[in-house]
């Protein structure tokens, strides 16, 4: 049998700027409605339909927008530390200009579960914040994603923003297994986890599928708002080449019609 | 449907200010997210746009 080479042509155009950005252009109204669509489904029914905790009452319902931030907060960061090794291994560009565009999401997804946590917090716990592993981890995150964006504008050099980035973003994900474990090697007041691979949840399905969309919708919503920022960073990296010459012209021959 | 009236739905069993707080401020961020690149987007053009004019003036 005749072994035939593995086909790397996809993750040679993947890294190709002008290929990714006519690619990212084409799925962002696919995103986009996708996000709209999930997010719409998931609140609705989380909030109108969804029944209440039986100790919680209705603030349970904080859950639909909680769970998705803290997910995607710490999505976002394995991402960022997985185009960092990409970046430093293979050199590609364009993975660090997704880990400098996926970290100001994420930093603004770890506040959200911050302040979410904080104010169901109050009603649940009877306290805004604890010195919880769970929560101390997550605060830690945020640090880190604000130390990720940080060291990327302190440095001028490109290639060292770049490598300085990516090491950080590598270092840090051993807060991942600390954050995901806290609630399990301490003891704290933050429940565990809703969603396991193993095990069925713990509520009723009326209670966790409007979870899976909201869920869903906000990882949609990361690719959404991560594209944007990608390509118009792509803009303006590759402003000398030709085909950035075109696309700004066409862009703005489009806007001077309108 | 869990509420028999919208001032129930609004009043989330005495838990209305908890839960509005927290997806109000859900909505911030997420529209944040989006106005950010956008505005961005639209600097940048603009600034193209102006270089452009300067470079091509007669």
């Amino acid at each position: 049998m005749k072994k035939r080479p593995l086909d790397w042509a996809w993750f040679h155009r993947l890294g190709s700027p002008k290929w990714f950005y006519g690619f990212s252009g084409r799925c962002l109204p696919w995103l986009c409605g996708t996000t709209v669509l999930l997010l719409a489904i998931g609140v609705v029914w989380g909030l109108l339909f969804a029944p209440p905790d039986y100790q919680q009452g209705h603030s349970f319902r904080i859950i639909y927008i909680h769970v998705p931030a803290a997910m995607l907060a710490q999505s976002a960061y394995v991402l960022m530390a997985v185009a960092g090794v990409v970046g430093l291994v293979w050199k590609m560009k364009i993975a660090d200009v997704l880990l400098q565009c996926a970290a100001p999401v994420g930093a603004t997804m770890t506040a959200l579960a911050l302040a979410t946590g904080a104010i169901w917090g109050k009603p649940t716990w009877g306290s805004w914040w604890v010195w919880d592993a769970r929560l101390t981890s997550m605060l830690i995150l945020l640090f880190l994603y604000l130390g990720v964006i940080a060291l990327g504008s302190a440095i001028g050099n490109r290639d060292s923003a770049a490598k300085a980035r990516a090491v950080l973003a590598i270092v840090g994900v051993i807060n991942i297994p600390i954050i995901k474990y806290s609630v399990e090697w301490w003891n704290t007041l933050h429940q565990g986890a809703t969603f396991t691979l193993t095990e069925k949840p713990a509520m009723p399905a009326e209670m966790w599928l409007p979870l899976l969309f909201t869920g869903l919708g906000f990882y949609a919503f990361f690719g959404l708002v991560l594209l944007l920022r990608m390509r118009l960073e792509l803009l303006k990296r590759e402003a000398r080449s030709r085909w950035v010459q075109d696309e700004v012209a066409a862009l703005l021959a489009r806007g001077a019609r309108q | 449907m869990m509420f028999a009236s919208w001032s129930e739905f609004f009043a989330m069993g005495h838990h209305g200010l908890y839960v509005w707080s927290a997806y109000g401020l859900c909505a911030l961020v997420l529209g944040v997210n989006v106005l950010g690149p956008w505005r961005a987007r639209r600097r940048y053009l603009q600034a193209e746009a102006r270089r452009w004019r300067q470079e091509n003036r007669p």
